[in-house]
């Protein structure tokens, strides 16, 4: 029998981290012992038959399978995109995660009938009414209940969450805005910060 | 290439897939062939090579981008086979520890009887052969010979993919080396 340390030669050697020393004494050996030397030729053929096979393809279509079981990530790809495609949306979104919740909250909690408190202006349980022949002065902005416009605005005619009648004699000299969805009422209040935005620029520049 | 794939990767944390494609394009023939070589299943392999490229996605922000990308890979989809060996049945084959022998030659120990029987070898093509003998291997030394052999890896990254040291690397390369010889010596 040969000593083990023969077969650990071997195997530093096919790790190819044999000093010249140690192939020395290896080489020497299976020149004299022909054990060793089928041994040392087995081994070499199987490194040889493993490397052999080793060149496997992954089936078709591997990768298209793979993204296709990707989470759903891409979304954030797909939005950044769509919100190039859609300034005025994007800028909504903004809107909405600039104010948070807290806007959103505003929308479910103000659910009660409201309306700003002007002269001449009729409220019959929830419906807003501007007297054919009077004038209101200034902007009317009606919650959860109906207006109707019988006389004149002189202002902006807002309702938020209902609805609006405009009779033939009835006029309102600045916009009027019915807002009732969640998405109106946050395009609203965009346009209403921007507004007040303005409104406090123009007040700073004008001090 | 690595300098590709470091670019791909960053991409792919901003959430770009298509980059994460062409990441897949090119590791997917190693991945699969580890997988196909561990659990020895072509269906069973494309699963599990799906699923490590998925693994590395959605883990590709704790990947450190000064490490070679392909040794994470590879570790992701070597512990994945692992783990699913390791449900399918356990491995008793040439795995048992015999105390003391850490380092000897294992097949020394092996009755000499399991060799295949002549006739059965010509008949099959030598892929076949080979495969057949390294899903014989305990996972241990099998994946070793794995990464080495059909990865063509060097011994310092099987060590970082195993998370072993570079000896006890060496031991299962060897101990792969001597079971493997012994069943395909008549080859
Ligand atoms: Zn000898």
């Amino acid at each position: 029998m040969c000593p083990d340390h023969i077969i650990e030669l071997m195997h530093e050697y096919l790790d190819e981290e044999i000093d010249l020393e140690k192939e020395k004494v290896l080489r020497l050996h299976l020149q004299n012992c022909k054990d060793c030397e089928t041994i040392f030729y087995e081994l070499k053929k199987t490194i040889a038959f493993v490397k052999s096979v080793s060149n496997m393809q992954a089936p078709a279509n591997f990768t298209a399978n793979v993204l296709a079981r990707l989470p759903k990530e891409k979304k954030k790809v797909l939005m950044t995109r769509w919100f190039k495609n859609h300034p005025i949306l994007t800028a909504a979104s903004l809107f909405v995660v600039l104010m948070g919740g807290s806007l959103m909250s505003t929308w479910n909690h103000e659910r009660e009938f409201s309306v700003t408190k002007q002269r001449n202006l009729i409220v019959k349980n929830n419906t807003v009414i501007v007297p054919k022949g009077e004038v209101v002065k200034g902007d009317v902005v009606v919650r959860n209940g109906t207006l109707r416009i019988e006389g004149e605005i002189q202002g902006d005619a807002t309702v938020i969450n209902g609805e609006k009648y405009l009779a033939s004699a009835g006029h309102v000299t600045g916009d009027i805005e019915v807002v009732n969805e969640v998405f109106d009422w946050i395009w609203y209040q965009m346009k209403k910060t921007a507004k007040d935005v303005v409104g406090v620029f123009d007040q700073t520049e004008t001090k | 290439m690595e300098a590709i794939v470091k670019k791909r990767i960053k991409q792919v944390i901003k959430g770009d897939q298509d980059a994460f494609g062409e990441i897949v394009e090119i590791y997917k023939n190693s991945v699969f062939q580890l997988c196909f070589r561990m659990l020895g299943n072509r269906h069973e392999a494309e699963d599990a090579a799906q699923e490590a490229f998925i693994r590395a996605y959605v883990n590709i922000k704790s990947f450190n981008q000064d490490l070679k990308f392909s040794t994470w890979l590879f570790r992701i989809a070597t512990n994945l086979c692992i783990d699913r060996m390791r449900k399918k049945k356990p491995d008793h084959y040439l795995d048992a520890e015999v105390a003391g022998t850490e380092g000897l030659s294992m097949y020394s120990q092996i009755p000499s009887n399991t060799e295949l029987p002549e006739k059965e070898l010509e008949s099959m093509e030598l892929q076949e052969t080979v495969q057949k003998e390294i899903l014989k291997l305990p996972e241990k030394y099998r994946s070793a010979i794995v990464l080495k052999y059909m990865e063509d890896l060097s011994l310092n990254e099987i060590s970082e993919i195993l998370d072993l040291p570079v000896g006890t690397v060496k031991t299962r390369i060897h101990r792969g080396r001597e079971a493997l010889k012994q069943q395909l010596r008549y080859v």
